[in-house]
């Protein structure tokens, strides 16, 4: 434990700690502390570090983390400094997880609120069944892309990859790059002033710089709210 | 015997049942959705008796020796396992198929009993919570209203990846159940014809099935059981890798396993009888060396307090329960309480086109007793009050025969009940359970 000009700094160091008991520390000890930040070194891509955070803190990974980093994140701000493997705060509530190299599949899967900012690429189904929260990919991303999204935004300043927004139900979908295939039920939408409004806000607030006239607004036709039988599966 | 005339007999293969799916099929072009399980005759336990004791055993006398029926479940890795006074739990069913004076029903019988309830595809209601002891919360594909603080108040998480009636597919809840709470607790549209997932959004597979399971153990602090419910198909397969993926309790769900909604194909033609998937997971269990470690639950059809003895008798740890559970509420009954009187509702199920003791139209959410309904009309006719005093004289009554069953078979603890206590009754279930057919040391498919 060390003082700073921000408060006390917590360390750990995964080669000498489990993931279980950073995580424990992180549940039960840290609120209420007093600590303002807590360093996690040589995750050495293990997963799950610093899942089900519910306190306001600063986190910081220092390497590479595995599957379901930031899992269910509350409050916390959390920054992954390398990349990480599937699932990167999968059900975030609200806080916020940026990853500052490249995010594996389902980046911010059915995650509720909050932000997740990737600032390299994200594979296939990123934010997947999403559900309010907001997502930026200073990249591309993979195949099937908001898959079955059904609130938030997902803001993807490179390219997307085949069938985005395969299914959405009411999220929104922002691409800078090439699109390479629209999912079932995805269509184009024209950009309102609004959408130019909530994407540089939004970009503003991830901490990358574009022009939030250059997107293009993808939206659900919702052609697949109810039934049709007579579509045989051409969307 | 005369022949039959040819111009009158009855097509083997394209009956009057073929010809009616055929009609209905070239009518309307859409596939049946319908609620509830599989209606086509399958071996189950019925088909199974047990030897009580005679000369070669002594019995428990019926009502004054004592028989135990605590269960303990998911004891394996988790600090706090599941404690119920009973084996007979309540299978997850959503908010959502069901009214919410329903899940309260349903948990105030189960917490007099002290047995668990199960949440559902819809996340976790106020009310469900409030009114049950221990509740399982589940992990499902869809995720909805899926949220770590219901997560870290629930007594064990169930990892749904499959389920009796339709394994391999997804949940389904037509727009009419759709209310503006239902679609709020989803992040849904109101209204919508809602269609689950049937895959979880974030991970895929056995071994990221592992990883899952971990971390949502780091995120309750290893303190509570993790189950993974599986839709009886791969038996062995499935059960093996639930088993190594780190499950503390395996649910397996046979194909007489309902639903409130999914196309009538699924419901009839996919996975196998629950009598074959109870022996097929315990062996899987003795394989890895872990009958007993960890626990199982068997569900799909279970009605009885015969039913439950003999899937204990079998290796399970104890039964899941759903459409056994509607029915007690007052599911099928031709009459529901109003206002204390009792109100006939014929008319209600023949406007459904159908009548009392054959109704599956849990999916159009206008149940005639009020039980798979949104609509605040048809729920006030099941109260709270009303449903959780017929659960819970269900529950009891299925207690009472299992005991009764043990303490004939000379047991002074359910759970010491054995195969050696069975025989089959038919060549099928003795070949599913691979028990001996009555009257013979004969085991199907086994050499003697």
């Amino acid at each position: 434990m060390t003082e700073s000009a921000n408060g006390r700094v917590m360390r750990f160091d995964l080669s000498a700690a489990s993931v279980r008991e950073v995580n424990q520390f992180l549940h039960r000890e840290l609120p209420g502390s007093g600590i303002a930040r807590v360093e996690i070194h040589d995750p050495d891509g293990m997963h799950s570090i610093a899942a089900g955070m519910d306190c306001a803190v600063e986190i910081d990974i220092l390497g590479h983390g595995g599957y379901f980093v930031a899992g269910m994140n509350k409050l916390a701000t959390i920054t992954v400094h390398g990349n990480v493997g599937w699932s990167v705060a999968e059900n975030i509530m609200s806080g916020s997880v940026r990853v500052q190299g490249h995010a594996s599949e389902c980046a911010g899967a059915s995650g509720h609120g909050g932000l997740l900012v990737i600032e390299g690429d994200a594979s296939s189904r990123c934010g997947i069944s999403m559900k309010g929260c907001d997502i930026v990919v200073a990249g591309s991303v993979g195949h099937f892309s908001a898959f079955m999204a059904q609130a938030g935004n997902l803001v993807v300043c490179g390219d997307a990859g085949a069938n985005l927004g395969d299914s959405l139900y009411e999220a929104t979908i922002y691409v800078r790059g090439k699109i390479h295939g629209l999912g079932a039920d995805a269509q184009e939408e024209e950009m309102q002033p609004a959408d130019r409004e909530f994407v540089a806000r939004l970009l503003a607030q991830a901490g990358i710089d574009h022009d939030a006239a250059e997107f293009k607004r993808i939206a659900s036709a919702r052609t697949l709210y109810h039934w049709n039988a007579d579509a045989h599966q051409e969307y | 015997m005369s022949p039959r005339p040819i111009h009158r007999e009855e097509s083997a293969s394209i009956d009057r049942r073929a010809i009616q799916y055929i009609r209905q099929a070239a009518d309307v072009g859409l596939y049946e959705i319908r609620g509830l399980g599989a209606k086509r005759a399958v071996p189950t336990f019925d088909d199974l008796v047990f030897l009580t004791a005679s000369a070669s055993r002594y019995p428990l006398e019926g009502y004054r020796e004592k028989c135990d029926t605590k269960t303990i479940l998911g004891s394996r890795y988790a600090k706090n396992p599941v404690e119920l006074e009973i084996p007979i739990t309540i299978a997850g069913m959503s908010f959502g198929a069901l009214s919410a004076n329903v899940k309260e029903a349903i948990g105030r019988a189960a917490t007099a009993m002290g047995t668990s309830t199960t949440t559902g595809d819809g996340g976790m209601t106020v009310e469900e919570r409030q009114s049950s002891t221990t509740l399982v919360y589940q992990c499902l594909p869809s995720r909805y209203g899926f949220n770590p603080d219901d997560l870290r108040k629930a007594d064990a998480i169930e990892v749904v990846i499959g389920q009796g009636a339709k394994p391999g597919g997804g949940g389904m809840l037509l727009g009419q159940k759709v209310s503006p709470r239902v679609a709020e607790m989803r992040t849904l549209p109101e209204g919508i014809d809602q269609r689950s997932a049937c895959r979880h959004p974030d991970w895929t597979g056995p071994d990221d099935l592992r990883i899952k399971i971990e971390e949502l153990r780091e995120i309750t602090d290893w303190q509570v059981p993790i189950y993974v419910k599986l839709g009886a198909t791969r038996v062995r397969d499935d059960v093996k890798l639930a088993v190594k993926a780190g499950a503390d309790v395996v649910v397996m769900d046979g194909m007489q396993g309902g639903t409130a909604a999914t196309q009538q194909v699924f419901i009839e033609h996919t996975g196998i009888p629950t009598l074959a998937a109870l022996r097929q997971a315990v062996e899987a269990l003795e394989d890895m060396n872990v009958f007993g470690e960890v626990s199982l639950i068997i569900s799909g059809g279970i009605r009885t307090g015969a039913d439950v003895a003999k899937a204990l008798a079998l290796g399970a740890d104890a039964v899941a329960i759903g459409q056994g559970v509607l029915v007690a509420l007052g599911c099928n009954h031709d009459s529901y309480v109003l206002d204390g009187r009792d109100v006939d509702a014929s008319e209600d199920y023949a406007e459904l086109g159908t009548a009392p003791g054959f109704c599956h139209h849990c999916h159009t959410g206008q149940c005639p007793v009020g039980i798979t309904t949104q609509d605040p009309v048809l729920e006030r006719r099941l109260t709270p009050e009303v449903g959780a005093k017929r659960l819970k004289n269900y529950l009891q009554v299925l207690n009472l025969e299992l005991t009764i069953l043990a303490r004939a078979c000379g047991k002074s603890n359910v759970h010491h009940l054995e195969r050696e206590d069975l025989v089959a009754l038919t060549v099928e279930s003795a070949a599913m359970a691979k028990l001996p057919l009555a009257g013979t040391d004969w085991i199907p498919g086994e050499k003697p």
